[in-house]
């Protein structure tokens, strides 16, 4: 399937929703279902670049930049579409950065049935206003995005999780640039990457053991805390913090959150804008999405 | 109440002007357009911002919001006698949470002053346009700046996390915030490049980032452009993403030195610049990398900075290329498009051959690493029709890279330099989704006015077109 067939099957009237693989929820029950294209465009390794349909599963991306030393931050399972669509960064956003900063360009289809270009497919660009980064994270609402022109970054040639008992707030002060802090209350685990002997000096000098990563994170919650505030945690219940960032994975739902009466009219006037009928995954609320 | 007597009375005399002397201040940016304005507002905080929106709302008036007026597209030019706020007097940095690596800041904060203020934290603010010492983070915001260091650390928008702003209506909020997934759209990811069409930023939460606990600066330099350029793509393939990757043609090379005496290789037909940062053992590494990609692609000489006076003084020429141009001639125009790196030889072997069919001299000194062109046609104003060949040669370059598969703007931003380039990019679909946000903030469309977005998509609302414009 091509861009176009997808955008001829979303079409422009009657309630439509986006399924993909299901690992992130699925798509909204008793809607029309579409999927978007899957499969890898191509790969530039030189411009660190690669474009492949929204339906494409995130793993045959890694698995394609695997040879070229490259890799992209979108967390495992699923599709790259379904990723993009709930926003959620992985684990190591601390040292990786944002999902949202992954996106080039996007292909969209809008609510009238129509392919919209986002963004550029250079991996500088202020040309215009900034859609794909109010794609990410949209859940579907705004438009179905069909194909993506991806940032990639080098994979790393060498990097180790480590377990510390200290205190995550200074270990955080005293790393450069790991890749991950994780903490429970109890444990630090710690993800570096870089040359072995600047890996092992920082190891060294902050008395890490090499170890595994967390079994699992909790998953009753995923909280979104200022990182000024994840101390507070400890007594919440069980949890994995991810230090530096603020998100925490929780065995409890995040707390509910005021939302500013003038964000909540922002949202519904940007819903109404690009998809005035609601025909898009009706019946999500993203403000409502954690 | 006038407009005036109005602003006057909810911000105060003195912080509203309108003598004929800084009117025509506020006219122009740093480009080479101009408008007019009948009101120029100098807030001192978020309220006085709000009570500007807010009066300009109420007599249906547009408003401009202005940094430190260093943008280079058009993007602060007052249209339609459009009241300018400008934001210079909010200047203040709010806090800072060295822990946790973040400050909220005023937007009127010189990008170059909070990196200075974090310093004795180990910190700084990434983003580094060639303009750092004078333009604002609140310029930075609405253009998502970039820099040479934008290479390894991504422009402003990776390192912007909550933007308090005054909306096009008035009120007052917050997009984004302190933690990472606030619910609901990326708010802060749209505004920020919005070039001011969105609402005025009024305070900056921005990411503070890790000062690299070593260096390492070379200077490469090559026979032709072309083994330059397959050099920087050699790097990037090669799995290494440098801290800056910098490129400065010949005819650049002998205007700066001839300026600063820094030793650079003038017989050279380019010279990389390349900056790697990080932990010692895998910089030495990274430097033995890249010195042997240049060297499969015939690097003449290999000049790694022994000191940091040395790599000052590299990074002087890289920095002071605008300013030994004019040594060539009286006047410049600078250009800003981006193209895939493996297009970079070919492009600019097209604005060679662009500059010598409109008889101008074109110097190249540009981000290479992420395929940045910045050509800058230098002339002389006082020569009959030469304005025109220059606009015409720019139209050229700008349609050239776009044609590579390259874009727009890659730092400055489209503004009203390349607002009817735009369909050269977009489709009318395209213009048109871009156009929904911008209703959905501003339906008015009294935030900027006029900018980014070409007039037909509106409805069909003529501006007037300043003077100095090529658009």
């Amino acid at each position: 399937m091509d861009l176009s067939e997808f955008a001829e099957e979303i079409g422009d009237h009657g309630a439509v929703t986006i399924a993909g693989l299901a690992t992130r929820g699925g798509p909204v029950d008793g809607i029309r279902p579409v999927m978007a294209p899957g499969g890898i465009d191509w790969v530039k390794p030189e411009e660190m670049t690669l474009q492949c349909g929204a339906g494409t599963p995130v793993e045959e991306v890694d698995a394609a930049l695997a040879p070229f030393g490259q890799t992209v931050v979108i967390p495992p399972s699923g599709t790259v579409g379904g990723a993009l669509a709930v926003g959620r960064s992985g684990i190591r956003r601390l040292g990786h950065g944002p999902l949202r900063d992954a996106v080039l360009q996007a292909r969209y289809v809008d609510a009238a049935g129509r392919i919209v270009k986002a963004g550029g497919p250079t991996v500088k660009n202020v040309s215009g206003f900034d859609l794909c980064r109010l794609l990410v994270g949209s859940w579907g609402t705004l438009g179905f995005i069909g194909e993506v022109i991806l940032r990639t970054r080098p994979r790393a040639r060498f990097e180790q999780w480590y377990v510390s008992n200290g205190d995550p707030f200074e270990l955080i002060g005293r790393l450069y640039r790991p890749v991950s802090v994780l903490w429970d209350g109890e444990q630090v685990w710690v993800l570096l990457e870089g040359h072995p002997d600047d890996v092992e000096r920082q190891v060294a000098a902050n008395g890490l053991r090499p170890g595994d990563p967390p079994a699992d994170l909790p998953r009753g919650g995923r909280w979104s805390l200022p990182p000024s505030q994840l101390s507070t945690l400890p007594g919440t219940g069980r949890f994995v913090a991810e230090i530096g960032v603020g998100v925490v994975h929780h065995e409890h739902p995040a707390p509910p959150r005021e939302i500013d009466p003038a964000v909540r009219r922002l949202h519904h006037r940007i819903k109404h804008e690009f998809d005035p009928a609601g025909r898009l995954n009706p019946g999500i609320d993203v403000l409502a999405q954690s | 109440m006038t407009l005036v007597d109005e602003l006057r009375a909810a911000i105060g005399t003195a912080q509203v002007r309108t003598g004929p002397t800084e009117l025509s201040l506020y006219r122009r940016d740093a480009s080479n357009m101009a408008g007019s304005s009948a009101v120029v507002c100098l807030p001192r905080s978020s309220a006085d911002v709000r009570a500007c929106v807010s009066i300009a709302d109420r007599h249906g008036v547009a408003f401009v919001a202005r940094g430190s007026g260093t943008g280079l597209a058009g993007g602060a030019v007052p249209l339609d006698g459009a009241i300018v706020v400008a934001t210079s007097k909010m200047n203040r940095v709010l806090s800072v949470d060295a822990v946790n690596r973040q400050a909220w800041v005023e937007p009127g904060v010189l990008n170059l002053d909070l990196t200075r203020q974090v310093e004795p934290l180990g910190v700084h603010f990434a983003p580094d346009p060639s303009s750092q010492q004078t333009c604002s983070i609140g310029g930075n915001v609405a253009n998502n700046s970039g820099g040479p260091h934008c290479l390894a650390e991504g422009v402003t928008s990776s390192h912007v996390l909550a933007i308090e702003v005054v909306l096009p209506d008035g009120t007052s909020t917050m997009l984004g915030g302190e933690d990472p997934e606030p619910p609901g759209y990326d708010l802060r990811g749209a505004f920020v490049g919005s070039e001011g069409m969105l609402g005025i930023a009024t305070s900056v939460c921005v990411k503070l980032t890790q000062n690299p606990p070593a260096v390492r600066t070379m200077l490469m330099d090559f026979d032709t452009v072309d083994d330059g350029a397959a050099t920087v793509s050699g790097i990037i393939a090669a799995g290494m993403v440098p801290a800056a990757v910098e490129m400065m043609d010949q005819l650049c090379l002998q205007a700066v030195e001839a300026y600063i005496h820094a030793d650079l290789p003038v017989d050279a037909a380019a010279a990389l610049l390349v900056e790697v940062v990080g932990l010692p053992t895998g910089l030495d590494a990274d430097v033995a990398a890249i010195v042997a990609i240049a060297g499969e692609h015939g690097v003449r000489s290999v000049r790694v900075a022994q000191d940091e006076a040395e790599r000052a003084l590299l990074w002087k020429g890289r920095k002071s290329a605008f300013g030994a141009i004019a040594r060539i001639k009286p006047n410049y125009y600078l250009h800003d498009t981006v193209v895939p790196r493996s297009k970079l030889p070919e492009v600019l072997a097209e604005v060679y051959a662009i500059a010598a069919r409109y008889e101008l001299q074109v110097l190249n000194v540009f981000h290479a690493g992420d395929g940045n062109l910045h050509p800058l046609l230098v002339y002389d104003a006082r020569e009959p029709g030469v304005l025109e060949r220059v606009h015409l040669a720019g139209q050229e370059i700008v349609t050239a890279s776009v044609a590579a598969g390259g874009v727009l703007s890659g730092e400055h931003g489209i503004g009203l330099e390349k607002r009817d380039y735009m369909p050269l990019m977009f489709s009318e679909v395209d213009l048109e989704a871009q156009q929904m946000l911008r209703h959905a903030f501003d339906p008015l469309e009294r935030a900027n006015p006029g900018k980014v977005l070409p007039s037909p998509a509106t409805c069909g609302d003529i501006h007037a077109v300043p003077e100095g414009a090529w658009v």
